[in-house]
Parts: C-alpha cells; structure tokens; sequence
C-alpha cells in the first residue's frame, strides 16, 4: 500500500448513511480521501462530523441501536462487509480521541498495548516499535528515562503525544483524530499540528475539529458537514476563500455555528 | 414555604455534632470495654500462650487460642477461594458483557442476598451442605469446608456490588481507547479495566474478608466448633466469634474474661482488615 501515487483515494464513502435508533445522524455522505493528505472535517456541534469519523474503523457499532447503511471502500473492500476482520481494521485504521487518554499503565505498557493485544510477544521488536513510534511523536527524548512511570503522570499534551504514538506503534494506514487538541492550551497544539504536518508523510489523517483556523492551517483538503450532510468538500483553500455553497460560507465566515 | 422561622444553620450543625459524636462515644465505649475486660487476664498468662497455645480448657485455666485464630483465618480464606473468583466473574459480566436490562434487574437481586439472615444461610447449610459433605466427601460434615462455601456465599452481594461499582467508576475513554486499538471485550477487560479498577476490588474483596471473619450464626451452624487445631477441610473447626457466642451464656470469672481476650484478638485482626481496606480505597482516589 505504500507504493501508492499521492492522488490515490485510500478510502471512499458511498451513500453512507448513519442512525442511532430514528435520529439520522448521517444522510447520503459521499466522499473520497486522499491518501497521505490531511483531511478536516468541520461543522458545527451535532452536525455528524464525529458520528462519520468513528463510522471509519466501526467504533459506532458500540453504540446501542446505530445501524449503517452505504459503503465504505478501504483497500478495495466494503468495510461494512460481515468477513471485515474489526481486530485488524482498527489496527490499520488508529484513533485518537478528544481528551488524552492513556490507560493507567505505564508508558512502555501504554505503546506496546496495541502490539500485545495484536498477539505480539517478541520484547524486542516491542522495544524497537516503541522506540520509533516515541520518536516520531517527539516525546522519545523527553521520557526515554521513565518509560515504567505510569502515563498518567505526564502534561496533557505528552500525553495526547503518547496516545498517538499508541496508535502510530501499530503501523496503521489512517489515522482519524477526534478534536484532538480540543483539551489542550495553544502551545500544546501548535506542537500537536506541527507533529500532524510530519505524519502525513507516511500517513493518511482524517481530523475532526471545532477549530477553524485549525483546519485552515493543517489540512490540505476540508469537508464541511450540517445536520449530517455533507455539505461541501474540497480543497482546503478553495473551501477558505471561495466557498460554493451559501452555508458553508456562512459558517467559515463566523455568521453562525 | 410560608414557614415563620428557618431553622439557624448553626443549630442543624450541633444537633448533627451531638449525633455523630453519640456514634463515635459508643464506639470508643466498646473498644475500652472490650480491652478493660480482656487484656488484664492476656497479660495474666502471658500474650503467646493466647495467641500459640493449643489448648482451650478454660475449667484447668488453659486459655490456648491457636486453634480459633486458625480457624477463623482457615475458613475466611475459604470463603475468599470460593467468593472472590465467583464475584469477581458475576461482576465483570453484570458491567462489561450482560445486557443493560438485565444487570439492571440482577444487580438489585444480589444486593437482597445480603438482606438473607445470617441464621437462615446456616439453617440451609446444616440441612443440605453438611449431609451432603458428610455422604459425598466424608468426615463429620460440619466442617471447614461448609463454613468455607456457606460464607464464600454469604460475602458474594459485598464483593460483587462494590466490584460493580469499582468497574462502572473505570472511565468509558480507557475501553474505547483499548477497543480502537485493535482489542477484542475480553483483551479490554483483563488489561485495562481491571487494572484500573484493581484498588476497588481489592477494598471489597477485604470488606468481604470482614464480613466473612465477623460472621458468626451461619458459622456455628455449620462448622462442628471442636476447640482443635483442623487436620484437615473436612475436619470440625471453631472460630473466634463462635467460641464468645458458644460460651458466653455459662462462662464466669476468668473463663469470662478469656471470651473478652478472644474478643480483644477478634478486635485487632478486624482493625488491621480495615487499615488495609482503607489504605486500598485511598490509593484508588489518589491517582
């Protein structure tokens, strides 16, 4: 998979729709990304943006009486499929979350966890796993002296750092990021979108943000979703500076939301 | 709402001063009356021969409390073997993998187990374990093995409703995080949940262990109470509470006293239990 042109779609949506009991939280959702570009969702509270992220690695089917309807194509297959092995799609499709959340465990346990779960073994490649993916964080230097401290004890940021680096230990394709710096001070997040910009040079990054300056800086291309449709997706200058759609323009222009 | 006059603050706070203080006054009278009894005789004869000597005969003035400290300790580890793995599994599965419904409607079912009077638990014991033991494994019955598995029963509401409560308090974000990560339930259980819940099961695993020390009807009903160091699980046994119940009705002068010596040793035991208890609770809300 890595042999693939830059323009190559890595995941495409078709008709998707998402319920949660009668509420339609998605409504025909149709959408190619891109792989190894940055891709931001944005919109405001409750217009599905969340709902479509966590549909990607089918962490809403924990969600009491959601259905899904459409497909998503990831690598040449329907993700929706009933052969889908979830184990190994959530492996080659990570998650970061909103607020931090590293398991009370201790650093080096916290990295190697996907690997262990995935019925890794071997100390060794663990040890050369956490160390890549601790570097590619940037947090290698900062903790590589107390990887047996419990997680909890780092700063907020550190510790979104580590979460991604769970992920990253995996060697996933996609990463979906889930406001991923809505818990942190400005500092914290200019080094989190600065980290953003090295990843995708290897990965496909799906992010999910309130903030719109955010996206505008980060990502190369940007959807805009509103009572669950999308409502325009494009590149992410041409969404900034000439919107075609009235209500795209209204949000990104601060009239509403 | 038209009331003329609201009560001062101040007047609430002492009336509830005075009650919480009446608790602790009654506490404290115990302990003192409890020690003020019991440990002039202990000194008498001297700690060990209590604490290790073998022999209770209270008539030739021998006050050996070996075999009741082994005894409660025996069948209180019993009770853990069988409670512990047993209320540990129920709660796991009322909070990571029963249907909300269902946990809904169980979880209130347990906690009535432990409304059960302690002599009803025994009277069942005594009517199906006992004979049952007695024709299936041998012995006399009424053993270690029957106080183990009647109280094993009888601390399950208290494990599992505070294990419950420990595992719904771990916060959703370590599953989902464990679950995005490739993680199957189960993975999730064992390597986060658990752990993160690891000083709650431990708090309500040692409450159990006291209630399981403490019990004292149930016990007697069941475990034959021979003053004897057990030779075996299926050998009678009697505990420190069932040697005050058994014979404080006839007891008199220093045999009185030794059942308040036996109750000092009940007293101490129990403290340390709770220290540890607490110790657990506090380094949970620590982190």
């Amino acid at each position: 998979m890595s042999e693939l042109v830059t323009s190559e779609n890595i995941i495409e949506v078709r008709s998707l729709q998402v319920f949660y009991g009668l509420f339609q939280a998605l409504k025909n959702v149709n959408i190619d990304i891109q792989a190894r570009k940055i891709t931001a969702l944005i919109g405001p509270s409750g217009c599905g943006k969340s709902t479509f992220l966590r549909t990607l690695n089918r962490m809403n089917d924990l969600i009491e009486g959601s259905r899904t309807e459409g497909r998503v194509i990831f690598d040449g297959k329907n993700i929706f499929d009933g052969d889908t092995d979830l184990l190994e799609l959530r492996r080659r499709i990570g998650m970061v979350f909103q607020r931090p959340n590293p398991f009370p465990l201790s650093i080096f346990d916290n990295v190697t966890y996907g690997l262990r779960v995935h019925g890794q073994t071997d100390r060794t490649l663990m040890e050369e796993r956490l160390f890549h993916s601790l570097q590619a964080v940037n947090l290698w230097d900062e903790i590589k002296d107390r990887l047996e401290a419990n997680a909890l004890s780092l700063t907020g940021e550190q510790q979104q750092r580590l979460c991604i680096a769970r992920v990253l230990a995996l060697g996933p394709e996609v990463v979906l990021m889930d406001e991923p710096c809505s818990a942190l001070d400005p500092t914290a997040t200019a080094k989190i979108e600065d980290l953003m910009y090295q990843l995708k040079q290897k990965y496909t990054i799906i992010i999910v943000t309130h903030n719109m300056q955010q996206a505008a800086r980060v990502s190369d291309y940007t959807g805009y979703f509103l009572l669950g449709e999308l409502v325009e997706f494009g590149q992410t200058d041409q969404i900034f500076t000439s919107p075609r759609d009235r209500r795209t323009e209204d949000y990104i222009t601060g009239r509403f939301g | 709402m038209m009331s003329k006059s609201k009560p001062d603050d101040r007047l609430i706070k002492l009336s509830l001063l005075m009650v919480a203080l009446t608790a602790i006054t009654v506490l404290a009278v115990i302990t003192i009356f409890i020690f003020e009894q019991g440990l002039p005789i202990m000194l008498k004869y001297g700690l060990k021969n209590f604490l290790f000597g073998q022999d209770w005969y209270p008539s030739e003035k021998s006050f050996g409390l070996l075999p009741m400290i082994v005894g409660s300790l025996l069948v209180t580890l019993g009770a853990l073997l069988i409670g512990v793995p047993l209320g540990l599994a129920s709660a796991i599965f009322l909070t990571e993998f029963s249907s909300r419904r269902l946990s809904r409607f169980l979880k209130p079912v347990i906690e009535l187990l432990a409304g059960i009077p302690s002599v009803v638990y025994g009277f069942l014991g005594l009517m199906f374990l006992v004979p049952f033991i007695r024709e299936n494994l041998g012995g006399p019955g009424l053993s270690v093995l029957a106080a183990s598995i009647i109280l094993g029963i009888m601390i399950l509401p208290t494990i599992i409703s505070i294990s419950i409560d420990s595992i719904r308090a771990v916060p959703d974000s370590y599953r989902e995080g464990s679950i995005a990560l490739g993680a199957t339930k189960w993975q999730t259980v064992r390597m986060v949940v658990l752990p993160a819940a690891r000083s709650g099961l431990v708090a309500g695993i040692i409450l159990g262990m006291g209630r399981a020390i403490g019990e004292t009807m149930a016990v007697i009903m069941v475990a034959g109470n021979a003053a004897d160091l057990p030779a075996s699980w299926l050998a009678p046994v009697r505990t420190l509470t069932s040697n005050i119940a058994l014979e404080m009705a006839y007891a008199s002068g220093e045999h009185r006293q030794a059942l308040f010596a036996t109750g000092v040793v009940l007293f101490v035991i129990i403290m340390i239990l709770n220290f540890l208890a607490n110790l657990a609770a506090r380094k949970q809300s620590g982190r």
